[in-house]
């Protein structure tokens, strides 16, 4: 581990334990009165959504810690991304492509904004293509952006017949054997897994995130 | 306890306060002689309310848009068709034969009233969402964060000046209505320019419009619940109440501010929940003559295990819930919260409530975890997942109910049978017919 000075250690211990004032504040003159590297911000930012994720699976923290850690990120890189010098973004590595939407027909997009997150924050490269996607946005986004995993989203029981959908058009599209489809959502067990034609279904964000390392590991 | 029989404008010696004048139509049955059937039916459902063994294991029958599956119509035409939804629900009821029937037009036939209204929180049939969809809720902030102080300080005025402008378009223009408080002596008489004013006259003649079209829906379901209690069906939902944190978190701050509320404005939150059950139980008491079932339906969001944290929970989720569910016992009505998603976790923190005066309906949680915590203190419904009602074969279903009958009915709890959040919507005839046969063979 990368030695920390105290007001960095103060920074990723306040972001951690959702202390948003005193962190928000602390970022702020990091950046902008003591011109601190923001590459350096942003990695503090990430070091302490690990430790949330991980209070996230010890089942200390909830979604309305990785809600306000969400925030907290978004807001700290706001100030910084400007402050990024040319050619100093050095793009970390990624551990895969994720493709993820809520199929058609449903709205909803807690469950998959927080997936979403989760696997940002964990190394991978998240394509987030919003709600109520028709089955043939998400074969161009396919071929677009040419994921290692799918994601569907769905909380409503019509949500089952979109996913089965959707998956049925990927493999009469002749691509289905390129990715791996997770399904998620409020009303999602193993049957409905089995229905969709998807390959696993995560009960919540951190199996979404293991799925993919699993899978992802796995092709590499 | 029996169904409430009385003509509800027989109740009207003195009409509550806040509705003076108000010329709905009640919901309620009419006048008509003790029914042999419905009083079993009501017994059996009473009995499990009492923790007393009823004479076999009652069932619910509560639908969304399965009626429009089942009569081969779309679900714009459910929300519009109010005879139609009325002839279907007294075919689906007559041969399902459940111990709990569902006001259907309450609970989807409103099509001509969002209209009238301009209701804008949610996307229905013809109107964001295709034909052949259910409707769903959009999920916004109505209220902000720098707007609470206005709500403690003044609800109502709340209500005139932001929210409901916000959320319905017939109360745009009637903005004027909230800054009447404070006026006194003259001052009362030269605010009647306020209600000259174009832009309120037309909010107010909207209004009407809409409060006919409201006469027209209490009216439509007093006649299929009069129609179904002849029939010898209870009715399984009387009245709608929603928890103080949901009521916030899903129609004034949306989910997520919600979350970050809890971080930033943590005391306001709690005074704004303290409010909002004031406001519910008195909105309950004044709809309570006009109610056909004392079943209070409260459909329960935020309080499954993912969503917050059990510290959270027992601070902000559950203490207002808890008073708002013995406020409603305290009016002689039966709370019926349903828990949606998995609530496993909160199980030992809602048994808190006195025994024999609640039905817990589960959605996720798995109901033989929750006879055991809590059957010695609430009536149980549900237990029928969605996932076997709708991808399974009939079998599946029969084998369903054999488990809850022989896991959680047989060995004492005082089940409702019923599907988790209503039968879904695309379940297959065949499978829904399935389920209230097992029920019989099983548990009679």
């Amino acid at each position: 581990m990368d030695h920390r000075t105290p007001d960095e250690q103060q920074l990723v211990q306040w972001l951690a334990d959702m202390n948003e004032d005193d962190a928000l504040a602390l970022a702020r003159r990091m950046l902008l009165d003591e011109h601190v590297n923001p590459m350096r911000v942003l990695e503090l930012c990430r070091a302490a959504m690990d430790i949330v994720g991980q209070r996230f699976e010890e089942g200390e923290y909830f979604l309305p810690e990785l809600v306000l850690a969400g925030e907290m990120l978004d807001t700290i890189g706001k100030m910084a991304k400007p402050l990024i010098q040319q050619g100093d973004s050095g793009a970390s590595r990624k551990l895969g492509r994720v493709l993820i939407g809520t199929v058609h027909g449903d709205l909803h997009d807690i469950g998959k904004n927080i997936v979403s997150f989760m696997l940002d924050i964990n190394g991978f490269e998240v394509k987030d293509i919003g709600i109520d996607v028709p089955v043939q946005t998400f074969i161009d986004e396919v071929e677009r952006f040419q994921p290692d995993v799918v994601g569907l989203s769905g909380f409503l029981t019509l949500a089952f017949d979109s996913m089965k959908e959707t998956i049925a058009a990927f493999e009469q599209a002749g691509m289905r054997h390129r990715f791996k489809v997770m399904v998620g959502g409020g009303q999602i067990d193993e049957t409905v897994r089995a229905y969709t034609g998807a390959d696993a279904y995560g009960i919540n964000a951190v199996e979404a995130v293991n799925l993919c390392r699993q899978w992802t590991a796995a092709a590499a | 306890m029996q169904p409430t029989h009385q003509a509800p404008l027989a109740h009207h010696g003195a009409n509550p306060p806040s509705i003076a004048g108000t010329a709905v139509a009640p919901p309620g049955p009419p006048v008509a002689p003790p029914n042999p059937a419905l009083q079993a039916r009501w017994q059996r459902v009473m009995d499990c309310v009492a923790l007393r063994e009823p004479d076999r294991m009652p069932t619910g029958l509560f639908m969304m848009f399965w009626p429009a599956k089942y009569g081969g119509i779309s679900c714009r035409q459910q929300m519009y068709d109010q005879d139609k939804l009325c002839e279907l629900t007294v075919q689906i009821t007559r041969e399902l034969d459940p111990d709990l029937c569902t006001p259907t037009p309450l609970i989807t036939g409103f099509g001509n009233l969002l209209d009238a209204t301009g209701y804008r929180q949610i996307e229905w049939p013809g109107h964001g969402v295709p034909d052949d969809r259910p409707f769903q809720y959009l999920d916004r902030e109505y209220m902000t964060a720098d707007e609470y102080d206005e709500f403690l300080f003044d609800p109502t005025g709340f209500y005139y000046a932001k929210y409901l402008p916000r959320v319905a378009a017939a109360f745009e223009g009637s903005q004027a209505i909230a800054s009447v408080a404070g006026a006194s002596y003259f001052d009362v008489i030269y605010n009647s320019a306020a209600f000259a004013n174009p832009a309120l006259q037309a909010s107010m003649a909207r209004l009407n419009t809409a409060g006919q079209e409201a006469g027209r829906l209490f009216a439509c379901a007093g006649r299929l619940m009069g129609q179904l209690a002849g029939m010898g069906y209870p009715s399984g939902v009387g009245g709608f109440a929603i928890g103080p944190y949901d009521n916030l978190g899903d129609y004034f701050r949306g989910a997520t501010a919600m979350m970050k509320d809890l971080y930033r404005h943590p005391d306001k939150v709690l005074a704004a929940m303290e409010k909002m059950k004031t406001l519910t139980l008195r909105r309950l008491a004044m709809q309570k003559p006009m109610l056909s079932s004392p079943l209070i339906f409260i459909p329960v969001h935020w309080a499954p295990d993912a969503f917050m944290s059990q510290k959270q929970f027992e601070r902000f989720w559950w203490p207002t819930f808890r008073e708002l569910l013995l406020g409603i016992i305290d009016m002689d009505l039966i709370p019926m919260p349903l828990w949606e998603a998995d609530c496993t976790k909160r199980l030992e923190t809602i048994r808190d409530v006195p025994p024999g005066k609640c039905i817990y309906w589960f959605e996720r949680t798995d109901m033989v975890r929750a006879r055991e915590v809590l059957g010695d203190v609430v009536a149980l419904r549900g237990g029928m997942h969605p996932s076997v009602m709708t991808m399974g074969t009939p079998d599946d279903v029969d084998a369903a109910v054999r488990h809850l009958v022989d896991n959680v009915y047989a060995k004492g709890g005082r089940l409702i049978l019923d599907t988790a959040f209503g039968i879904p919507d695309e379940a297959p005839v065949e499978n829904v017919r399935a389920m209230y046969r097992a029920a019989r063979r099983y548990a009679s």
